[in-house]
């Protein structure tokens, strides 16, 4: 089974947000960079699938510039077979030019399975999966769970508001991972010591020009400061009058 | 022309709140524009679309079919996606479940942008602006639009259904079959209770729960709220295996804006944060008195929460039976 794996390097989850000096980026010193966590679900169900069936190539595909070859190391690390740079020297504010990169590098390419995290916890647009998926024309399920392959066929549940749908689909398809879908493996010494002698192949690429262009960037409004109401469950009634009173939310 | 069309979530046969909601966006975008606000939907037979009329719609295109009585991603996207490319400036739909599944589809095949999880969209200088948050509600990005269509998912509970009484002509047109994966059953969750996304009230609990058994309190103070709440939980305590994915608020979960947001026992982590902090009010229950979810909280109880919560929930049943 010839499985690919879309990736993205982002800031940490912990990381403080601190925008940029010229007001148009966030700074980035200081700040750890991560494998997005929905894309190591992700990385980690091909793994699993591979063993399962047997055998075949876990591709890992990655848009970026030079340090996000680091973030496809990681991912080496964990098991994947190989892993492909897209270089690029900014990240579009809108996915659409991404998606396309990584459709144009996928077409072709023989896969049975393209995963994807469902969104990447940086701008989250939920987007480049399911948007790889229609400019390949193959079916998709987004946001899945719970995953279940075999015969060329899937079986995938996702999550909705006060339910699960349960989604079949034939391979080829394109899934992307929700929390909940596995438990990622951590990469042994072992497997960091074999990433660093798999394939790695950086392709610089131009992105096709974005429909979005940068405005503003801001905090959000701070919250004004609150107050405690007291201690232990004595504060309960005054707690229920300012809820009641001040804020009229009961 | 400057027309807006609006995508209308339904379930078992009736628009979502979240219809309305992105209906009064849309209404507010188009007269902005000079334009009309047209809305589409898909689903079973019998599909009542009449709210979209009092609710800003000036034409509702309706496509009925037992077939896509369910999400169905192929149909729904080929079904829009054709009426779409009929020179509409902006398609606009929620950002739930559906919405965030179908929006990236529609973009890539009308080949435009796509804002996801709006929290504004305006006009600026003859420009579509759209402003979304980034690093889960850390920072708000703005963003111009500069192509000649755009899609937007608008996050749910932001923008308010408006009166706004309008034709709302409605004109069946026929369900595109698109084939693609085929969403066989929903299976409906373990506790029947509002989703943690939708509940205008969250009772959410941390570590400081202690165990997973503790989460009855909780289920008992959203209960006594009668319908209306749902149970929250931090990252920790999903990660622990306490509580369902489905329940997790904060950056690799979900984002919430109830009314009203009570942490109970969470210490208050950036990534946490992140997820609720546009709740209208929030409440912090913490035995610390130094722990950072206080610095959020309009108000707070510093206590063991096996004491405060028992009698808050005293406290909202007596007034609600009041």
């Amino acid at each position: 089974m010839k499985i690919a794996v879309c990736i993205k390097r982002v800031p940490d989850t912990e990381a403080r947000v601190k925008i940029a000096a010229n007001g148009a980026a966030i700074d980035e010193s200081g700040v750890k960079f991560i494998l997005n966590p929905y894309d190591e679900f992700a990385v980690e169900e091909a793994l699993r699938l591979k063993e399962k069936m047997g055998g075949g190539e876990v591709v890992v595909v990655t848009v970026g510039g030079d340090v996000s070859q680091e973030t496809i190391r990681t991912a080496l690390a964990m098991g994947a077979d190989r892993g492909v740079l897209l270089k690029v020297d900014a990240m579009p504010l809108d996915p659409v030019p991404v998606a396309r990169a990584l459709a144009d590098e996928l077409r072709g390419g023989g896969f049975d399975l393209i995963l994807c995290g469902k969104q990447a916890v940086d701008d989250s647009s939920h987007a480049v999966g399911l948007m790889v998926a229609e400019l390949l024309e193959l079916p998709a399920v987004g946001a899945v769970a719970k995953l279940e392959i075999a015969d060329g066929k899937g079986v995938a549940e996702r999550e909705i508001e006060g339910g699960v749908e349960v989604v079949e689909f034939t391979l080829p398809a394109v899934v992307t991972a929700d929390k909940g879908l596995n438990e990622p493996r951590y990469p042994a010494l072992k497997g960091i010591m074999a990433a660093k002698k798999k394939p790695l192949d950086t392709k610089p690429i131009t992105l096709a020009a974005p429909g979005l262009e940068f405005a503003a960037l801001a905090y959000p409004p701070e919250r004004q400061a609150g107050r405690i109401v007291g201690e232990g469950a004595e504060a309960v009634p005054a707690l229920i009058e300012a809820l009641r009173t001040e804020a009229k939310v009961l | 022309m400057a027309n807006v069309l609006v995508v209308l979530e339904q379930r078992d046969g009736t628009l979502k709140r979240v219809a309305l909601e992105a209906l009064a966006a849309g209404r507010a975008l188009a007269d902005h524009l000079g334009g009309e606000v047209h809305a589409i939907a898909l689903g079973p037979p019998g599909l009542s679309v009449e709210a979209a009329g009092a609710h800003g719609a000036d034409k509702v295109f309706v496509a009925t079919d037992e077939a896509v009585r369910l999400y169905q991603s192929g149909p729904y996207a080929a079904t829009i996606a054709a009426k779409a490319k009929e020179a509409y400036t902006a398609v606009l739909l929620g950002a739930t479940a559906l919405g965030k599944d179908l929006a990236p589809r529609l973009a890539a095949r009308l080949v435009c942008p796509l804002a996801s999880d709006a929290t504004e969209v305006a006009v600026e200088g003859g420009a579509l602006v759209v402003q979304r948050p980034i690093f889960a509600g850390k920072a708000n990005l703005r963003l111009r639009v500069t192509a000649a269509q755009v899609v937007v998912s608008l996050r749910p509970n932001n923008f308010r259904p408006v009166e706004a009484a309008r034709a709302g002509a409605v004109e069946s047109i026929a369900v595109v079959d698109a084939g693609g994966a085929r969403t066989t059953s929903v299976k409906a969750p373990e506790h029947a209770t509002v989703d943690v996304a939708e509940a205008a009230i969250v009772v959410a609990g941390g570590r400081g729960l202690k165990d997973a058994e503790h989460f009855a309190i909780l289920d008992d103070l959203a209960a006594a709220f009668g319908g209306q709440a749902a149970v929250g939980a931090s990252r920790a305590v999903v990660d622990a295996g306490w509580r369902a994915h489905a329940e997790q608020v904060g950056q690799t979960g979900k984002t919430v804006s109830p009314n009203l947001y009570i942490a109970v026992g969470i210490s208050g982590a950036i990534q946490h944060l992140a997820g609720m902090r546009t709740a209208k009010v929030i409440v912090a229950i913490n035995k610390d008195k130094d722990a950072p979810i206080f610095k959020a909280a309009d108000y707070g109880i510093v206590g063991d929460l096996f004491e405060v919560v028992p009698r808050l929930t005293e406290e909202v049943r007596r007034i609600r039976s009041a």
